[in-house]
């Protein structure tokens, strides 16, 4: 399994419904952006929205992933911003 | 978990109203992230306490333990985690930062 199939993964076992995008900014694997909708952000501040990704990773992010930058936005901030 | 590591920690974000965890120091940042955030709060103009965690493998990872948060820079604001490089850029943006960061906001 990818590193990019692993992270989709694990998020989408704590956001079940949740819309992933995963870019590679490097093509090294260790530097990612993501675009994550999921409607369990409503009513969440951004930093709870974010721990929860961050807690789905769990220890991929103390090894192959250096730099994880992501915007967790709710379907109505995602249909806006399309 | 370093318990010494943890006090330190609670120490510093509790005796300065602004306190930055970064990579390096505000005048020599050693990763992007980091120096994302110093330029935000010199944008703001408050002044603030910053740790080079570069300097201190124990904080290094305590502070990620403290947080809850696997990332650095990290942004305390009265002793409280108010987030890393995107959250700080975030706020900037919608201009929640400068009231929080002032101490004017509840």
């Amino acid at each position: 399994m990818s590193l990019r199939d692993e992270m989709e993964r694990r998020i989408r076992a704590r956001l079940p419904d949740a819309r992933i995008e995963l870019n590679d900014m490097t093509g090294g694997g260790d530097h990612w952006q993501a675009v994550i909708v999921s409607s369990t952000f409503e009513g969440q501040t951004t930093l709870l929205r974010q721990r929860a990704v961050f807690e789905a990773l769990g220890e991929l992010m103390h090894g192959p992933i250096h730099a994880f930058t992501v915007r967790t936005l709710t379907p109505a901030q995602a249909g806006r911003t399309e | 978990m370093d318990q010494n590591a943890q006090d330190r920690i609670r120490k510093m974000v509790t005796e300065n109203q602004v306190m930055l965890f970064i990579k390096g120091t505000p005048d020599f940042p050693q990763c992007g992230f980091s120096a994302a955030v110093v330029d935000v709060l010199n944008d703001v103009g408050v002044p603030y306490a910053a740790f080079d965690v570069l300097s201190d493998p124990g904080i290094r990872q305590g502070i990620k333990d403290f947080a809850n948060w696997p990332t650095i820079p990290q942004l305390y604001v009265k002793g409280e985690f108010v987030g890393g490089c995107d959250i700080v850029r975030e706020m900037h943006a919608s201009g929640e930062l400068e009231p929080l960061l002032r101490g004017e906001s509840a």
